[in-house]
């Protein structure tokens, strides 16, 4: 046993991290900045971290990848396109950036052309038609319209497998949240005073932002056993790895991110506070894809 | 990345489980019979091979890798058995702080279970503050004579030998004033005063009142005023899940509730099932951690939380599950409340993630 990352995957992490850090949302009012979101459109499709699994990428790596976006609130499409490129990749070449369908709406559609959808076990184009309203500031979400076009038909484990890997990467990127609003508490903590303290050297503020940081490391390894998962088990077992990882790391998350707004006061609760953004990104990741605790009776015997 | 047993780890397993599968039901798991039968069950399971796993073999370990202790605590889980003996932080204390006489002399009857032992740290005024403590420790020629009095001692009445801390030296700064001893606890001088536990438990917790006992001074562990870096590695150690093997105890429990439920747990007990769950593999991720050379020292505090909000959880699904009628569940659940409090209450466990780790200068 050893659950270590390989130096290849500490190397695409560090990339992803930085990329997240240079090119991401600082601040509310970069969310609309469009010269910022062109250069990070264009840095993340000259990586090819979209089709990391038609490029025989592991789960291990998507996860990572998708676990620095999250902390980086990276707002354009990584986590539809790498779904829809994990079904495409049994029947095509085809490398394009599409959104994928889920229950008729397109997800992490922002500015996509085309989304895959799943049906049973088939696999076809559409068109993204127009934008859906949601809670997300940093991911879009669209309708998709027909005709379909049919691509192919994947065996049942391929879906099964893919589902895993659908719900291990919305996983990563709750924990990608729970990290960059932690960071975002714990700095502001440390500047913000009151009574003529840093309001992080009391205790009542301290154990807060503490105890998000054990939930924190609870996520990151039960992450990890599931982004090994997604290739390494069966279909089934990879399904309740990432189920068990879902669970864990959505709780984890909506109680790190409602501590940040908590920790910043009066302002947390304000629009121009990122603390709001982290916050919405986590109930959406924690809505794709969802596991109901009441599900965890299939493991329980 | 893989988290599976190695060919050497998976056969391992198999020995431990085949040998599990006739001796497991034989020990209780819980309550006074379980304290009353634990160092048989510690010599039973060293004779067979499978305690004392990963320290020095010229001590009576094995030298695996850590990662067999947590084999261990699987299959203990798995079969029902009781957890291994906790005394990981006091082998790696006398391991890393005695002299090469001390580790010969005492290591071998601790890791075989021959000789029992207890931990003479706490006193009734230094829980959380443990500096403040005020059992003293004076030379007397060639031994030193102990006044005080030592409370939450666990196994202080069967003991054989206790790791005592105690102030030699008044004059000095708090922190500096200590030194740690092996304390003979057969001998006149000593006064035992057993504690009876909320769950009802009366063989695990203890104080003892020291009243001119005497230890020869070459069972000073360290030098005069070392005292505290011994504590500090030993508190360290006590709360890290694989050294201390509780969460064999907790994943025994879960797999009781879960057979009652029947197939349809409550939301408690599901939550908690998660919970075991992650501690299972963090615990193998903070071992993996271990293989670069990392050793932890303030991430055993955020360790020791989540192992606690595991313990507490499956407390919960305890009562949730059975009900507070049912001895054995309630038992379980109230002995949960310990955990918080235990090796450092889990105040200061954030005290400690705030200021080291997140630097939030509390």
């Amino acid at each position: 046993m050893d659950v270590r990352l390989t130096n290849e995957q500490q190397q695409l992490r560090d990339a992803a991290a930085k990329l997240a850090d240079d090119l991401g949302p600082g601040a509310v009012q970069d969310l609309a900045d469009d010269t910022r979101l062109g250069r990070l459109e264009k840095a993340v499709a000259t990586t090819g971290w979209r089709s990391l699994r038609s490029d025989g990428a592991s789960g291990v790596e998507v996860a990572i990848v998708a676990e620095e976006f999250g902390r980086g609130l990276v707002d354009i499409p990584f986590l539809g396109p790498v779904l829809a490129d994990d079904l495409r990749r049994h029947v095509s070449d085809d490398q394009q950036t599409w959104a994928i369908a889920i229950d008729g709406e397109a997800t992490d559609a922002r500015g996509l052309a085309r989304a895959l959808v799943l049906s049973g076990n088939r696999i076809s184009a559409g068109r993204v038609g127009a934008v859906v309203p949601g809670a997300d500031l940093t991911r879009g979400f669209a309708e998709v319209l027909e005709p379909f076009e049919p691509l192919g038909d994947l065996s049942t484990e391929d879906i099964e497998r893919w589902h895993a890997l659908a719900v291990l990467v919305t996983s990563a990127d709750l924990v990608g949240t729970s990290r960059g609003a932690q960071t975002l508490a714990v700095d502001y903590a440390k500047v913000r005073e009151q009574y003529g303290n840093a309001i992080g050297s009391y205790q009542a503020v301290a154990h807060l932002l503490a105890e998000s940081q054990a939930l924190i490391e609870g996520s990151v390894s039960v992450l990890r056993h599931a982004a090994w998962a997604v290739d390494e088990l069966s279909p089934g077992e990879a399904q309740q790895a990432a189920r068990v990882a879902k669970i864990y790391c959505a709780r984890a998350a909506r109680t790190v991110c409602e501590t940040a707004i908590q920790v910043h006061g009066g302002i947390g609760n304000t629009w121009e506070c990122l603390a709001h953004v982290y916050l919405r990104r986590a109930l959406t990741s924690t809505e794709l894809f969802p596991v109901r605790l009441e599900e965890m009776h299939r493991g329980l015997s | 990345m893989d988290f599976r047993d190695s060919p050497e780890e998976a056969a391992f397993r198999d020995r431990l489980r085949s040998w599990l599968a006739d001796t497991a039901k034989r020990f209780p798991t819980s309550g006074d019979e379980y304290w009353e039968r634990q160092p048989e069950w510690h010599r039973t399971l060293y004779g067979a091979g499978f305690f004392g796993l990963s320290w020095p073999t010229e001590y009576g370990g094995q030298e695996l890798p850590p990662v067999y202790d947590v084999i261990l605590d699987e299959e203990l889980a798995i079969a029902g058995a009781p957890a291994r003996p906790s005394l990981g932080y006091l082998v790696i204390g006398l391991g890393r702080h005695g002299s090469e006489k001390l580790r010969r002399t005492f290591l071998p009857g601790m890791i075989d279970g021959t000789e029992r032992w207890c931990q003479g740290f706490s006193e009734p005024g230094a829980g959380s503050d443990l500096a403040a403590l005020t059992t003293t420790a004076t030379r007397d020629g060639d031994n030193y004579v102990i006044h005080g009095h030592k409370i939450w001692t666990s196994y202080s009445d069967v003991a054989d030998w206790c790791l005592l801390l105690a102030r030699t030296e008044p004059d000095k700064p708090r922190h500096r004033g200590l030194s740690a001893f092996i304390v003979p606890m057969k001998q006149p001088g000593i006064e035992q005063r057993p504690l009876q536990m909320m769950s009802g438990v009366t063989k695990e917790f203890g104080q003892v009142l020291f009243d001119g006992a005497t230890v020869p001074a070459e069972n000073m562990v360290g030098a005069p005023g070392e005292g505290w870096a011994l504590a500090m590695t030993v508190v360290g150690h006590e709360r890290e899940p694989s050294t201390l093997g509780f969460a064999a105890r907790y994943d025994k429990l879960l797999r009781d509730l879960v057979a009652r439920s029947e197939g349809s747990p409550s939301a408690e007990l599901a939550w908690a099932a998660v919970q075991t769950e992650m501690l299972r593999l963090h615990v193998r991720r903070r071992l993996s951690e271990q293989l670069d050379g990392v050793s932890h020292g303030s991430e055993g505090s955020l360790d020791k939380l989540l192992m606690t909000w595991v313990e507490q959880s499956v407390g919960h699904a305890a009562v949730s599950e059975a009900g507070a009628r049912d001895t054995d569940m309630l038992g379980a659940y109230l002995y949960s409340r310990a955990q918080s409090v235990m090796g450092g209450t889990s105040q200061i466990q954030k005290n400690i993630i705030a200021s080291r780790i997140l630097g939030l200068g509390v």
